[in-house]
């Protein structure tokens, strides 16, 4: 295949997008966690602060995570169908779109107009080019969705009974899953925000806004974990050195992702008065639920570790582990992944519970646990997929594996110097989203020491993102080349011969997702309009 | 289809592992009645003052006939009003709270008291502190450029009522 045929270059022009969102955020991201600690009060201004959060937020959690699921995605599946791109020039326009999306809304950003966050919370008004914007990289993420889609189908047609590669099989369900759960926003932006911050209705219904958002809210986090579950899966095993221990499983986990998830951001309703009680203790078990999933990743991940160990001469309950190829920075960041993730895990179990929630919500414990499993077991893995791709996205060998083993552990190192204070100042009581501690309350002092050790955390993520950074381009435009520039996929142990339908397809998991939309979405969201509720004016920040 | 022997035990496990927590967590919103603030009532905030229950004069502490006490307060940049309320220890307490503006949030650090405070909707908490002292009730919520100044006091005075 060509270099055109594999979508090289949207690839390539969307993973720069990503990546350069990326190294601002985390200039902003030091910024704020110096900034809050309050060490250098000349530094302190709400306007500066909460525009930096604003602006870090949407970078992060919007514009990195959606251009890596697009170039992940795009590259793996003209690679692995072994087909171009079902319509190039729409890919290319769906591009467009999203980055016109990002500066429309870096416009408002930047000039301190949209300082709400990247979680909008109306009735504060942010200026109406900020939610057309987001609304904007949303609908270039869902030509993605098509084109994954399509392609898929248009292979299966072609391959009939075939089982359809497992990284294009997990890629779609994300597409699916992302269609699914960015319904909820939409409809909060296109009914409510924008027509309320353009003027064209006096009031929104926060409780109904709230609604809608929490339906996008959890598994938009499951829509930027896809494409590092799908590296390990797909890309892991054979960068140790072994091979998949069950391609089956693979798509179980990826199915029981892809159902589970849409409905569970009800959990972020927790402490809202405007949901009842029975609601809120139905959506904790499915909740729950995610757990599977995630632990037979975990089972899978690590049992296709340990046959690449056993493979490599490793000996004995352990030795395996020795005898992995850790220089690899894929096996690396694969294993900090996993640690994180299994710490994030634990935190995530709290948040989930129904009545302890009550103790964490909105204390900086949550924006520990998200930096912890979103910063940290999420990005690490975009990283080890960065460096993978680069050789043959780009026709160069990467410069040094060396500095980039360096640059995983030290964003590994700089998360846990970050996340762990960050969850004890929590629990001492801390609200989220403050950019200084003006209480006249003991606990400020407990949380000071803390907030000083996030700093040097801070200090050593940024390091690490510009070194990522530094060599993505030295690689780019480096001068030794490479000439293995064909992306291959883990094979599984036992070779998949035959799979149920279910296994090598959507139709019947959409209906199931719809039912269970239906069931537990419906009446949370009909109540707003059986209800007499009163919409809230618009205020300025 | 081809699920190894060990992978099949593990998903179990994971599936017992998942039952039991939800079952714990189960138990104890059941046994001892802890479910997060849910009333599902809903208020007008533009005119909160021509309410008989949020109006300025009603707002703070208030003893019922039964011993118990309702506390009520009113969200607004940049306070909870009234800024400083006294509550008793070891007493039943129902806090009941609307929002005059925007979003907000309320954590009292060291008790169970935490809820959003919604515009359009009343938020109640029910608890019973047994610890005397000084609290803080911080905003936890983003509502404007002023979100960190956003706190009040509660004080929790032993009158020596009995531990609940």
């Amino acid at each position: 295949m060509t270099r055109s045929e594999k979508a090289t270059g949207l690839t390539l022009a969307s993973l720069w997008v990503a990546f350069a969102a990326f190294a601002a955020a985390t200039i902003l991201g030091l910024y704020q966690v110096i900034a809050r600690s309050g060490i250098f009060p000349e530094i302190q201004s709400p306007q500066l602060y909460f525009g930096s959060v604003s602006t870090h937020g949407v970078l992060m959690a919007f514009v990195l995570t959606t251009f890596v699921v697009m170039g992940f995605g795009y590259y793996s599946a003209t690679s692995s169908l072994r087909r171009p791109l079902w319509s190039a020039s729409l890919a290319w326009i769906g591009w467009l779109v999203a980055v016109a999306g990002v500066g429309l809304a870096a416009y408002p950003l930047l000039t301190g107009q949209a300082s709400v966050l990247f979680t909008f919370y109306p009735p504060l008004r942010a200026h109406p080019s900020f939610y057309i914007g987001a609304t904007l990289l949303v609908v270039g993420s869902w030509v993605w969705c098509l084109q994954m889609i399509m392609m898929m189908l248009g292979w299966k047609k072609e391959n009939p009974g075939q089982p359809v590669p497992l990284v294009m099989f997990g890629t779609v369900a994300n597409a699916i899953m992302w269609l699914w759960t960015s319904l909820g926003v939409a409809a909060e932006m296109l009914f409510q925000l924008i027509p309320w911050s353009l003027g064209l209705i006096d009031t929104v219904d926060v409780g109904l806004a709230r609604t809608l958002f929490s339906w996008t809210l959890h598994a938009i986090v499951y829509f930027w974990l896809f494409p590092a579950y799908i590296a390990m899966y797909t890309l892991l095993p054979q960068a140790a050195g072994g091979r998949l221990f069950s391609d089956e499983m693979g798509r179980v986990a990826f199915v029981m992702l892809l159902v589970i998830s849409v409905p569970i951001g009800f959990h972020h309703l927790y402490m809202d008065p405007f949901q009842a009680a029975g609601w809120k203790f139905l959506h904790m078990a499915g909740t729950f639920l995610v757990a599977v999933p995630t632990l037979i990743t975990g089972f899978t991940i690590l049992a296709s570790l340990e046959i690449a160990g056993r493979l490599r001469g490793g000996k004995g309950l352990l030795g395996w582990i020795r005898a992995l190829p850790w220089r690899n920075p894929m096996v690396t960041a694969a294993g900090l992944s996993l640690l994180m993730l299994t710490a994030g895990g634990f935190g995530g179990v709290v948040n989930a519970s129904y009545a302890m929630n009550a103790l964490v919500h909105n204390t900086q414990w949550v924006t520990g646990h998200f930096h912890l499993i979103f910063g940290g077991t999420v990005v690490i893995m975009y990283f080890a997929i960065a460096y993978h791709l680069w050789p043959k996205l780009t026709g160069r060998q990467l410069v040094s594996e060396a500095m980039a083993r360096v640059q995983l552990w030290l964003w590994f190192i700089g998360m846990l110097v970050l996340t762990i204070p960050w969850h004890v100042i929590g629990l001492l009581g801390q609200p989220r989203r403050i950019g200084s501690k003006p209480y006249d309350s003991p606990l400020v002092e407990q949380w000071l020491p803390h907030e000083h050790t996030m700093i040097t955390g801070g200090v050593v993520l940024l390091v690490s993102a510009l070194l990522f950074v530094l060599i993505l381009l030295a690689s780019h435009f480096g001068r030794e080349s490479e000439t293995d520039t064909e992306l291959r996929f883990a094979e599984p142990i036992h070779p998949v011969l035959t799979l149920p339908r279910t296994l090598n397809g959507f139709a019947f998991w959409n209906l199931i997702i719809l039912v269970y939309i239906v069931a537990s979405y419906g009446y949370p969201i009909t109540q707003f309009f059986l209800l007499e509720t009163y919409g809230a004016l618009p205020w300025s920040i | 289809m081809h699920i190894n022997r060990y992978e099949k035990t593990w998903i179990y496990v994971t599936g017992v592992l998942t039952a039991v927590m939800v079952g714990v967590l189960t138990f104890y919103a059941i046994a001892n009645n802890i479910h997060p603030p849910s009333n599902v009532e809903t208020i007008d905030s533009a005119s909160l003052h021509l309410t008989a229950e949020f109006a300025e004069e009603n707002l703070g502490v208030k003893t019922n006939a039964d011993g118990s006490v309702t506390v009520t307060l009113v969200g607004a940049r940049y306070g909870f009003y009234p800024r400083r309320i006294e509550v008793p220890a070891n007493t039943p307490l129902k806090f009941r709270m609307a929002s005059f503006d925007v979003l907000h949030g309320v954590h009292v650090p060291g008790t169970n008291v935490a809820t959003m405070v919604v515009p359009g909707y009343v938020s109640e908490v029910n608890t019973v502190i047994p610890t005397p002292g000084e609290y803080t009730l911080f905003c936890n919520e983003y509502c404007g450029l002023g979100h960190d100044q956003m706190w009040s006091r509660m004080v929790v005075v032993d009158n020596g009522s009995a531990p609940q």
